[in-house]
């Protein structure tokens, strides 16, 4: 039971795929100009790598090892395709906001990277659970960026105005950069720096350093 | 003629893949360290890009979207919903065969690329680029050109990025931003040089 819970609980924060294992980062820049589509990317992403997860899982052991990257990358585009076809089919709305990503989900590293790294050496149900908590570790990241970025872009959460904005007669003067690619970088830059500084031991060590003698602090 | 230098131009600067639509951001990231390793990689995505826009584009018109098995005696089928996995695929199938032919002919191109290879199977700049030309709907010449472009535009990007950081390392960065999160910054940096070429119209 222990074990179980550190496989979903630890991908939150300690082991989170995007901004420790730099894993999965295209989509997670990509969707985030406002939240409900990343809430539709977070649910796809993590209900893909949960079921590929386990059905990888399921067939690890009949799996030839020289063929296996096809194998799984063919298991994991048919679970894309599903969800594919559900979004057009009940958001279609969303599924056009979401243009490419979708099916971008099958070069997602996350999935791929977990199927390789877990799903071919633990069993059925870890290998879902393991999938879930990746998935909710890039839920969380895509989750925060998304809400910096509608809430000062647009001055609204999932649609819904909480500031007003100017334009409408109220205060609040919209941050059109919050709107464009470069802000998504600066926001995950920003977020790895809040979270390595609260977790120190995920600072990487610096390829070189010149003032060695005034920080000796680092080493 | 002007209508293909057009669109190059747009596919390798204006709406660069790695800069405006994030994609292959995890190789991007991952094997931008040094200036050299950085060229290899981007010549190799824009061989593979520029082949498998157009081939897939060919899958697309002649195999899987509504009414093209006409040509064999089936108007009525619409396979379009294959799509993802045959285009995945024909990449997968591609990188490989690139990877015979340069290790039979050209041994030497293909040690210096060496694991970056298989690794561009699951590069979505190559994927997401197959699936800008089906939903933007080019036709044959426009994907070649696509390919090209967006191809060379990546490795641009890539190139650049890496030179900024072999330069990068002589900076005092904070602790927490070491590496990956300096790294975040420099290519929000970029990306907004990068729009500054958004107006321009040819």
């Amino acid at each position: 039971m222990a074990e179980a819970r550190k496989v979903l609980i630890d991908p939150l924060i300690d082991t989170n795929p995007v901004t420790l294992q730099v894993l999965g980062i295209c989509s997670a820049l990509a969707v985030t100009t406002s939240l409900l589509p990343a809430l539709m990317m977070c649910i796809a992403l993590t209900s893909v790598a949960a079921l590929s997860g386990a059905a990888i899982s399921s067939i690890r052991h009949r799996i030839p090892n020289n063929i296996r990257i096809i194998v799984q990358m063919t298991i994991i585009a048919s679970f894309v395709i599903v969800v594919d076809q559900m979004l057009k089919a009940y958001a279609f709305e969303t599924s056009r906001q979401l243009s490419v990503f979708v099916g971008l989900i099958i070069t997602n590293c996350i999935i791929l990277g977990r199927a390789e790294a877990f799903a071919m050496s633990n069993g059925i149900g870890m290998s879902f659970l393991d999938g879930i908590g990746n998935g909710l570790g890039y839920s969380i990241v895509l989750l925060a960026v998304a809400t910096v970025r509608e809430l000062f872009g647009a001055g609204s959460l999932m649609g819904f105005e909480i500031l007003p904005l100017t334009g409408n007669g109220g205060w609040y003067e919209a941050n059109g950069l919050m709107l464009l690619p470069p802000s998504a970088f600066f926001i995950i830059g920003l977020l790895i720096w809040v979270i390595r500084t609260a977790r120190p031991k995920q600072v990487e060590k610096p390829e070189y350093q010149i003032h060695e003698v005034h920080r000796t602090e680092v080493i | 003629m002007e209508q293909y230098i057009n669109l190059f131009i747009r596919a390798a600067f204006v709406e660069n893949l790695a800069l405006t639509f994030f994609l292959g951001m995890c190789t991007f990231l991952a094997i931008s360290k040094r200036v050299e390793t950085a060229i290899g990689l981007g010549l190799a995505v824009v061989a593979v890009q520029a082949v498998t826009v157009p081939v897939n584009y060919l899958i697309s018109h002649y195999l899987l979207s509504a009414g093209a098995l006409a040509w064999a005696g089936l108007p009525d089928i619409d396979l379009s919903f294959l799509g993802l996995v045959s285009y995945i695929g024909v990449i997968a199938a591609l990188v490989q065969i690139l990877e015979m032919t340069l290790d039979r002919h050209f041994p030497k191109l293909y040690n210096a690329l060496g694991i970056f290879l298989p690794l561009i199977t699951v590069n979505c700049a190559i994927l997401g680029g197959s699936l800008f030309m089906v939903e933007r709907q080019y036709n044959f010449a426009q994907s070649v050109t696509y390919g090209l472009g967006s191809g060379f535009g990546w490795a641009v990007a890539l190139i650049a990025l890496a030179g900024i950081r072999e330069k990068l390392r002589y900076s005092d960065v904070p602790d927490g931003l070491q590496g990956l999160g300096i790294t975040f910054i420099i290519v929000g940096l970029m990306s907004l040089g990068f729009m500054g070429l958004s107006g321009i119209q040819l």
